[in-house]
């Protein structure tokens, strides 16, 4: 499916969504409460977009961006890049661990490191920081006095 | 001090319905690192696996935050020590790409018949820890025969063994060892002499069979579901393999295939494994005759800086697809980087395929899905 095709279809689904295609792949923009609805019709027909190889967040200090790389099984080489962005005070969007379960772990990476609250994730707790940990350690105004990465 | 019944509440949990929870880790022979699962069993059968990461994170990607685009890569062999070369390339390729460096020719077929001897070595200390694992303990002794050829290689090469830190954006840090050719090809043919000596001892051993087959099955669907790649996903019947889908460096003028195999359980795990090392065998014995004269690094700036923008490299590791993620703002050091590690993902599956299967078998399967847990925990 080219591009053109893709947009045509989101369009078609979020009238709202903008487009960047200055990358090397597709950029979708939408707002944060409608990204289920459109990742949960990106994964069935006709895209199938069935495989989410990467998922991550920004912090661009007004705001975090939550990322999702997207591409089909059945054609690796549409790769699609879905972007949402989210309150930094209180980050709230709803979990896509439901319709590709590789998320379940990054939702919970990305919850840790950005303090991002994923709504209806099944297990949502640190994974990889101690339990205690305080502070959020991918935002740009973490700062630990103790263990300094500063150079 | 203590009587009997005392010392056994001490170390277990007992459940409510009778279940057992028990700690696997980080500190376990099987685990080859520090992994901690916790493991709810119902009698010997798994009901739940619970992994807890975080016992080697070093905070890579913040840590890459500070680093310019020069120093970053040196960092990221400390990641999957075992294709500390595969890892340097992508961060190189995507400096190449976001700067639009002109690579070489000599540099690129260099960097393909590393990025191949790595994969050959990884899958070799795999195949013989994998085997420790399950009680053999000599195709350990037999695997290690040929890793270490591969190693001599890379000291005589990189100057180290293990992080080799040898790739930089535009080429290579410096030329080839003059004997390189020789010593490869004489690992070449060393390799397919004694390949099928370990074949023959693991393959068709009887115990490893019964070990391995229909053990931790993953059907294609859960593999494209749960993110898997590399031999994990392979071995279910997806392919996945980076070298095909986006060719890099050398990779679109040589011949190999990818090796996909459809039952998914652990034996085919193994399997896909010992066939990769033959394509990689035959990729290498393509280029190492045809490696061109000339430059062996790029014309590139003193200081990097890549443009604003957001830039994404896929490469294939011995473990699956690493993908590098820059943010960039127009500086000398990322904005934003992550590392979406192979391991990371398929180790998510690990509760999925090992659930309702004995603890006996958890080896097996853990073995099979080839965990490194740097990688994973970054």
């Amino acid at each position: 499916m080219t591009n053109e095709a893709i947009k045509e279809y989101i369009t078609g689904h979020i009238p709202t969504a903008s487009f960047d295609e200055t990358g090397e792949w597709l950029n979708i923009l939408v707002e944060s409460k409608q990204l289920k609805s459109l990742a949960t019709s990106l994964n069935g027909q006709p895209i199938q977009l069935d495989f989410l190889f990467c998922l991550t967040c920004v912090d661009y200090e007004t705001h975090l961006t939550m990322v999702y790389h997207l591409t089909s099984s059945k054609d690796r080489t549409m790769n699609i890049v879905l972007k949402a962005n989210v309150d930094r005070t209180t980050p709230e969007i709803e979990t896509v661990c439901d319709i590709w379960r590789t998320a379940e772990f990054h939702e919970r990476e990305v919850f840790e490191m950005f303090g991002v609250q994923f709504l209806n994730h099944p297990d949502l707790r640190k994974l990889i920081l101690e339990e205690d940990f305080k502070g959020y350690p991918l935002r740009k105004d973490f700062e630990d006095p103790i263990n300094m990465i500063k150079l | 001090m203590y009587n009997e019944t005392e010392i056994i509440k001490d170390t277990t949990e007992l459940g409510p319905d009778g279940e057992l929870v028990i700690n696997m880790g980080p500190q376990h022979p099987a685990t080859h690192g520090v992994l901690h699962l916790v493991v709810t069993l119902n009698g010997e059968t798994i009901k739940k696996i619970e992994p807890h990461l975080g016992y080697i994170h070093r905070s890579i990607e913040k840590m890459c935050e500070r680093l310019t685009y020069r120093q970053f890569i040196y960092v990221t062999s400390r990641m999957d020590y075992l294709s500390s070369h595969i890892n340097n390339t992508a961060c190189a390729l995507l400096v190449e790409k976001g700067m639009q460096i002109e690579v070489p020719e000599r540099a690129k077929v260099v960097r393909t018949i590393l990025n191949e001897l790595t994969r050959i070595a990884s899958h070799e200390l795999w195949i013989g820890a994998m085997a420790m694992d399950l009680g053999a303990f000599t195709p350990f002794f037999y695997a290690f025969r040929e890793r270490e050829m591969i190693t001599d290689i890379m000291e005589d090469t990189c100057g180290a063994r293990l992080t080799m830190n040898y790739i930089v954006p535009g080429g290579l840090m410096y030329d080839i060892h003059p004997a390189f050719q020789t010593n490869v090809k004489a690992f070449i043919k060393q390799f397919k002499e004694k390949v099928t000596e370990y074949e023959d001892l693991v393959t068709g051993n009887v115990i490893f069979q019964s070990r391995t087959k229909g053990v931790g099955v993953l059907t294609a669907e859960d593999a494209i579901s749960y993110g898997c790649t590399g031999p994990v996903a392979r071995a279910s019947g997806v392919s996945c393999d980076m070298r095909k889908i986006a060719p890099y460096d050398a990779y679109d003028r040589v011949e190999f295939d990818e090796v996909i195999e459809t039952d998914g359980d652990s034996f085919t795990r193994y399997l896909v494994r010992v066939k990769e090392m033959n394509q990689s065998i035959r990729i290498i014995e393509q280029l190492i005759d045809n490696i061109p004269e000339g430059e062996f690094v790029g014309k590139t700036k003193n200081v990097l800086k890549l443009a604003k923008g957001e830039f994404y490299q896929r490469v294939e590791t011995a473990r699956g697809e690493l993908g590098v993620y820059i943010v960039s703002e127009g500086g000398t050091t990322p904005y934003r980087i992550k590392f979406r590690s192979p391991g990371f993902s398929n180790l998510s599956v690990l509760n999925h395929i090992s659930k309702g299967s004995m603890i006996g078998d958890l080896m097996a399967t853990m073995g099979t899905l080839d965990l490194v847990i740097p990688d994973i925990d970054r």
